[in-house]
């Protein structure tokens, strides 16, 4: 094992970008300290270790801070290279595709489609809630007959689409739209239940409650914003 | 004999940043053009998720996105690193490559955003001659956009984002970006990609 140091996890109760990082820490059996931000008052520690971005999650090993999500996790695979499992394939074509497909659920398309759909109203959803059915026809077709996102282990992508299992059911709440189905999407609904039967990552999840509470909140001050402006 | 092949544009930036990939590393690689206007079979088959370039062949395999590419001649040819090897280091060059994606993303907004994105960048910079340090490392290929064609941008919109004045380390850095003889190669001719740029005046994206 390598020498652990000290590392420290500054993410929030809810962020799911927060959440990729603890399962990885957890499933290598990494010992961290938990700090819950609170992002409408920052804490100095927050401000010193991500100046340029003052986001959430912040690793800190050894004193020394790394930020933006997947490169975190990126890094605990390098650092902690000992213990599985491993988050990224030994092949290097394959760990290109798991990187593609990370990148494909955060910049290209996945998360900002999902973004559209829940903040706004009218055609504007639409197109959102459109742009979420290719997407996932997309990650559908790249599922079929496989395990994970990674292959046959669990991997730095399944981390990345993690959001899917957790935050996608409290958005079809909240919108009173289906968003991922059996009938459509049997191979990502496998691999949605494949990924919550792991005990670390099903005893992480945020309370459902709370978040509903707190996604309907945000979902009703960018609708009233919008009003607002357009009134 | 390794076979490599390279879908490419040759106005964009992001397709250029791998042909200076595999120069830098002395790779042979077959260079195929492509017409984004109309996409061909081949560019389609191989990458038929986002249907853009650069997408890079390897021994039949093929792969797409520049920073991923990037990532991965970096494993497959290690001699000249563009990567460090110590995780904290390749942590933060990662974040940086990033940084300069996500700006170059958000590129319709705010000149004020854009300044304080620059700011940043020559802190970075650290009195280096590169991001990499004394050579040019994985950062410096990601910011080729702002190394080169973010000054025939401005010529052809008259917009002044970067100047001297404002921002001599970049710019210091821009020069010896340029002047770096592989980087060189690389390069569209400039009056060439001028006229590129001033067709497409109306819509300046080099995405497709």
């Amino acid at each position: 094992m390598a020498d652990q140091g000290e590392v420290k996890l500054l993410k929030t109760w809810s962020s799911l970008f927060g959440l990729r990082v603890v399962w990885a820490l957890k499933l290598k059996g990494i010992p961290y300290e938990s700090v819950d931000e609170d992002l409408t008052n920052k804490s100095d520690l927050l401000l010193q270790y991500n100046p340029v971005h003052t986001k959430v999650p912040v690793l800190i090993h050894n004193g020394k801070s790394i930020c933006e999500s997947l490169v975190i996790l990126e890094y605990i695979d390098e650092t902690w290279s000992q213990n599985p499992p491993r988050l990224l394939p030994r092949d290097p074509i394959q760990r290109a595709s798991a990187r593609f497909w990370a990148k494909f659920m955060d910049e290209k398309q996945a998360l900002p489609s999902m973004w559209q759909a829940f903040t706004k109203e009218g055609r504007e959803q639409e197109e959102g809630v459109a742009s979420i059915a290719e997407n996932l026809k997309l990650l559908e077709a790249e599922l079929e007959g496989k395990k994970f996102l990674g292959g046959e282990e669990i991997g730095i992508p399944d981390f990345a689409l993690g959001w899917l299992v957790n935050l996608v059911p409290v958005f079809e709440e909240i919108l009173g739209l289906k968003i991922v189905d059996e009938e459509r999407h049997p191979s990502l609904s496998e691999w949605s239940r494949r990924i919550s039967d792991i005990p670390v990552i099903e005893e992480s999840w945020p309370p459902r409650d709370k978040l509903v509470t707190k996604w309907a909140a945000i979902r009703d001050h960018f609708l009233a914003t919008a009003r607002a402006s357009s009134g | 004999m390794e076979e490599v092949k390279l879908l490419g544009w040759w106005v964009s930036p992001f397709s250029r940043r791998v042909e200076l990939a595999l120069k830098l590393k002395g790779v042979g690689y077959e260079y195929i053009e492509q017409d984004l206007a109309h996409k061909s079979q081949l560019l389609l088959e191989y990458n038929p998720v986002h249907k853009k370039v650069p997408v890079l062949v390897h021994n039949g395999k093929t792969m797409a996105e520049s920073l991923v590419i990037l990532e991965y001649i970096d494993e497959t040819w290690p001699n000249n690193p563009i990567l460090p090897r110590n995780p904290y280091d390749k942590a933060m060059a990662r974040f940086w490559a990033q940084f300069i994606e996500e700006k170059e993303e958000e590129r319709g907004k705010l000149v004020e955003e854009a300044s304080q994105c620059f700011i940043t960048l020559e802190g970075e910079l650290k009195g280096n001659k590169f991001f990499g340090g004394e050579e040019i490392g994985m950062v410096d290929i990601a910011a080729n956009f702002i190394g080169y064609w973010l000054g025939v941008v401005q010529e052809v919109s008259g917009m002044e984002l970067v100047t001297r004045d404002k921002f001599p380390v970049l710019c210091k850095w821009m020069d010896e970006f340029v002047e770096h003889s592989v980087v060189k190669e690389t390069l569209p001719p400039r009056d060439e990609l001028h006229a590129e740029f001033e067709a497409r005046l109306g819509a300046p994206s080099w995405k497709y």
